[in-house]
């Protein structure tokens, strides 16, 4: 028996050929460490080719699951174990390995042909480059084809189930639990019996693999993380989404109208949205992405609430109709899932690199209210948030979300719907004006005094008949006019009321622990929307290291919470990392000329915790009077991997049952590098 | 790819659905307090007019009655309707409109475009909304130039059109909205004339009583940047012979005491114009909108000029019944909820199947 070793995280990265299932098994990984209690965190990545070649760099396909017995924040920067299942796999992925950690490899792929096509000239698997890990190289397409072998498949359909042989064989090695992917297989092979048995088997002789083989000396356990009590499901953030907008519709009373067009990273929105018309969703796939938001704009002018969902290039289209929203005064929920940009750029590829567009990106004055989320489970609440402030406001309402929440999950503590405020349309039943000559007559211009939301009035509403549009509106009646006082008005009444959503928006709260006994941190993080969770993950390690650091993070781009311009004033340093060029930098130093230092990660990917930590710590020695050698000192003995939350003046302990992997015998590396 | 198999035919007649007026209606409750801005002359008049007098001969409600335009001289037409109205931007209308349809049954929808908005701009949204048959009439005022941006090129104009922005003349071949309809799947598509009042009004009311979209070109004089330019087909004189009227189950005939009549070429199956005399009555086509194939009511609309007009047909080319999509769509939500609504089945969709406790 192999000894058993307590861990308190680890991050397991499963890559293969984009054919071979590496999603789905990365799901059901997740899903089992969900189920057993864990804290966890995912990041998909998978090439924008639907089948790229066989075997080759781009047809990558990877997921990566961080797992842990505390609270995690992001999916980890650097993976404690590989599972590759081909050269290409291996190759795209072994940079990203820290030293001494594992690599399960499937020897049966790393033939002559496949190592050239990725140009290998030695098999690394025997060549000794892989010395500095702890590398498994074992014939999984052998083992899943010899197990399967009584089914009757061919060799090929049977190496299919190669990805459910190497989960069995993970789960064994930390101990996860197998009834929720066996009753998976179960469920989703109902109709193909020899596919089910020939994936419940595999996956079962994965398992038995590691409980006969002394290829493993160790197996892990990380126990469950202490979280709230409740009923908790995993999630991702465009899941989350769809949830979200379903159950604002839902509180506010209306039918769900979603006009949309496919577009890379939304598209899920859309699937998933147009699974639930029980629940009053109708969804429209448009010709293209204006007319899906014009459609939407119908609905809301028909009384329904119009969405409509869409990444980066598709909300460019979309300009002119939210524009037309604004003019028109009626709710649309808009939701970006962001993407790498611009242009085309990298569809699967995560970036903020859209709060500019959203918050300016129309013609003429066109303000609206835009929100961010922060997290995969947080796009449900923001989804909800959106909602309220388009009915409340009558207004167009931009939602911010991207690649990285979109696909990234979460355990999520389920909602109670009762709980969840309702939102009232309020609509329009009754006349709201006099004429000249005493007739009560309607004036869908005429505000409300403290929104100044105009009035919904929706067709079959008699006496209420009323034309809206594009053309600028004279003050109360709506008609159309050209009076230059009157447009100087309505501009600023159309800005007064956006700005007036800050009375819904709560006080920016600071994370400051320090500051109650006078000890203030001096430095001041500030993020928004996806970067959450490297921003705290980051903040919490320079914490732990000794240092005072605050953080905030920002929900409402537009407008700001009221105490903004006080929270950037009462610090020395405020660094606002985004996956951009520096764009909530912009609109901060502009709007409230503090001179915020823009932190600019535009790769494609989620900001990276450690080089992240790395640069506050450099930050906060600075403001310390810290020498240059003092710091580097500091910076070469820094941890890199994800630690708990600080509490109070204690810090954690580095001993063992922190490490993830064990520390490989004798390298006499950088500590960094050993962990 | 599995595909379902819905209905072939129609779920609904027309405006069922759409609530009537409990007292009788008159025009006047269909005009509204703005000021008609168009210039003097303009056939929009006609248009707005036979409008007005035919809304309250349907019966339905006027507050259940939606007007969506896009942008150009005759998307003003809402203002002037007293319903509900939306005046939206350049091309658009019908994907707007298409929002209000499918939301809701019990309103009755028009879209007023223009040959720029509808077939430029928005040629899209429309092909795709003709595709998707919505319920909705489309009326698209031809006048086969830019009026309110003052009088370029439009995508009707004849070739050598010299324009502010085609000195030298117009190089682009123009379209035949009738044949444009037809070719995205329209199953009502009409054309009639701005000044003839009565065949205007003849073909709304057909349009609206139509399930789908029903699409009516209007020839419309712009008597500002493209006068005459529907002078043969409207001027008493030359009308007789420009018109080739077309009326179901009657022979296609025409000219000075029907000189003229629409027969099959007997050599290249193509609808062609002949002489009555030299034919024989028993060759004319008799006219069927009802055929399910476009190809008869595609070669009917091929014989209208694509240069200066001389000769158009005129009337129903096709009404043929169809699903409309937002029947179909509100459908699929109506089955999708026996299934039971609520809040219980929400909180369970929300829950899904995979859920963990902790104490």
């Amino acid at each position: 028996m192999p000894a058993v070793q307590t861990l308190d995280r680890v991050v397991i990265r499963f890559a293969g050929d984009s054919g071979d299932g590496m999603q789905l098994t990365g799901d059901r990984f997740t899903s089992d460490s969900a189920a057993f209690g864990n804290d966890i965190s995912t990041l998909p990545n998978f090439p924008a080719e639907i089948r790229a070649p066989q075997g080759t760099l781009p047809g990558v396909s990877s997921f990566q699951i961080h797992f842990a017995n505390y609270d995690i924040m992001t999916p980890g920067d650097r993976p404690d174990v590989l599972v590759a299942m081909n050269p290409a796999a291996l190759k795209a992925n072994v940079a990203d390995l820290p030293r001494g950690a594992v690599i399960i490899a499937d020897s049966a792929e790393f033939t002559k042909r496949n190592l050239t096509k990725v140009g290998y000239a030695a098999d690394p698997l025997t060549d000794g480059s892989l010395a500095d890990y702890q590398l498994h190289a074992l014939d999984l397409t052998g083992m899943t084809v010899a197990a399967v072998k009584d089914f009757g498949l061919s060799r090929k359909d049977a190496s299919r189930a190669k990805n459910m042989f190497a989960l069995g064989l993970v789960s064994w090695l930390y101990h996860r639990p197998t009834e929720g992917t066996l009753s998976f297989l179960t469920q989703k092979f109902a109709r193909k019996p020899d596919i089910r048995d020939a994936n419940i088997t595999a996956f079962k002789a994965g398992h038995a693999f590691g409980e006969t083989t002394e290829t493993f000396a160790v197996r892990y356990e990380v126990s469950p993380a202490p979280m709230p009590a409740g009923r908790y499901r995993q999630i991702s953030g465009n899941l989350a989404t769809a949830y979200g907008l379903i159950t604002g519709a839902h509180k506010a009373g209306l039918p769900m109208f979603l006009g949309a067009y496919p577009i890379t990273p939304a598209s899920d929105v859309l699937h998933e949205l147009s699974k639930h018309k029980r629940h009053g969703v109708t969804t429209f796939q448009a010709e293209d992405e204006i007319a899906a938001v014009g459609a939407a704009l119908g609905a809301s002018f028909a009384g329904h609430l119009g969405v409509t969902t869409s990444s980066g290039p598709g909300i460019a289209l979309k300009a002119e109709t939210i524009g037309l929203g604004v003019m028109t005064e009626l709710p649309l929920v808009v939701v970006d899932v962001q993407r790498a940009g611009p242009s085309t750029g990298m569809p699967t590829k995560t970036e903020q690199a859209d709060l500019l567009q959203v918050m300016f990106g129309r013609n003429g004055e066109a303000p609206i209210p835009v929100l961010a989320a922060q997290s995969p489970a947080d796009c449900f609440d923001t989804a909800i948030e959106a909602v309220r402030i388009a009915v409340k406001y009558r207004t167009p309402v931009m939602m911010l979300s991207d690649g990285y929440l979109a696909n990234g999950a979460e355990p999520w503590r389920l909602p109670e719907l009762a709980d969840i405020p309702p939102i009232d349309p309020a609509f329009a039943t009754e006349p709201n004006a006099t004429d000249a000559k005493g007739n009560a007559v309607f004036h869908p211009y005429r505000r409300d005094e403290e929104t100044l939301a105009r009035p919904w009035a929706v067709p079959g509403t008699p006496g209420l008949e009323h034309r809206i549009g594009g053309i600028e509106k004279a003050k109360d009646t709506g008609n159309v006019s050209y009076d230059p006082a009157n447009h100087e008005e309505m501009i600023r009444t159309r800005q007064a009321k956006v700005d007036g959503v800050v009375r819904d928006i709560p006080d920016l709260v600071v994370d400051d622990p320090g500051v109650e006994d006078g000890r203030g941190a001096k430095v001041l993080v500030l993020g928004w929307g996806s970067s959450y969770g490297p921003i705290t993950a980051a903040v919490r390690r320079v914490r732990n290291e000794g240092h005072q650091v605050a953080q905030t993070h920002l929900r409402h781009l537009n407008p700001f919470p009221a105490n903004l311009g006080e929270v950037l004033r009462r610090y020395r340093r405020v660094i606002v990392p985004e996956m951009n060029s520096g764009q909530l930098a912009l609109l901060l130093r502009a709007k409230y000329l503090v001179d915020v230092e823009s932190y600019s990660r535009v790769r494609g990917l989620p900001i990276s915790l450690s080089e992240l930590a790395r640069d506050l710590i450099t930050v906060v020695d600075e403001e310390e009077g810290r020498s240059a050698a003092e710091i580097a000192a500091e910076l070469a003995a820094l941890r890199t991997d994800e630690v708990r939350q600080f509490v109070g003046e204690q810090h954690f302990d580095l001993d063992s049952t922190q490490r993830s992997v064990p520390i490989p015998p004798s390298n006499g590396t950088s500590s960094e590098e050993t962990r | 790819m599995t595909t379902t198999d819905p209905s072939t035919r129609p779920l609904y007649k027309g405006l069922s659905g759409v609530p009537l007026a409990i007292e009788p209606l008159n025009r006047k409750d269909f005009t509204s307090d703005q000021e008609v801005r168009w210039c003097p002359g303009c056939g929009d008049y006609a248009v707005l007019s036979a409008f007005q007098g035919l809304m309250p001969e349907l019966g339905i409600k006027r507050e259940n009655t939606v007007i969506v335009s896009g942008i150009g001289c005759s998307s003003r037409f809402p203002y002037y309707v007293d319903s509900y109205g939306m005046h939206s931007i350049h091309g658009r209308a019908p994907a707007i409109a298409t929002g209000v349809a499918t939301s809701r049954p019990d309103v009755g929808v028009w879209v007023v475009t223009g040959d720029g908005d509808a077939l430029s701009i928005g040629g899209n949204h429309l092909i795709h909304a003709l595709r998707r048959n919505v319920n909705f009439t489309i009326l698209l005022f031809n006048n086969r130039i830019y009026g309110l941006t003052k009088g370029q090129y439009s995508p009707t104009s004849e070739i050598g059109k010299v324009t502010k922005s085609t000195p030298m003349g117009s190089l682009d071949s123009p379209f035949n909205p009738v044949s444009l309809a037809l070719g995205a799947e329209a199953s009502f598509v009409a054309r009639t004339i701005d000044s003839d009042r009565q065949h205007l009004t003849e073909v709304l009311r057909a349009a609206a009583d139509h399930r789908g979209s029903s699409f009516v070109e209007i020839y419309q004089n712009c008597p500002i940047f493209n006068d005459g330019a529907f002078e043969a087909v409207k001027d008493k004189d030359s009308a007789v012979e420009s018109i080739i009227p077309l009326r179901h189950g009657e022979p296609i005939r025409f000219g000075a005491g029907g000189r003229l009549g629409v027969v099959r070429d007997a050599a290249t199956g193509e609808l062609a114009v002949r002489e009555v005399a030299e034919v024989g009555e028993d060759a004319l086509v008799v006219h069927d909108a009802h055929r399910t194939d476009p190809t008869y009511a595609f070669g009917l609309s091929r014989l209208t000029d694509a240069g200066v007009l001389q000769r158009s047909p005129i009337g129903i080319f096709r009404d043929v019944e169809r699903p409309a999509y937002d029947d179909l769509a509100r459908e699929q939500v109506r089955l999708a909820q026996e299934g039971g609504v609520g809040d219980d089945a929400l909180q369970d969709l929300i829950a899904g199947s995979d859920t963990w406790q902790v104490r």
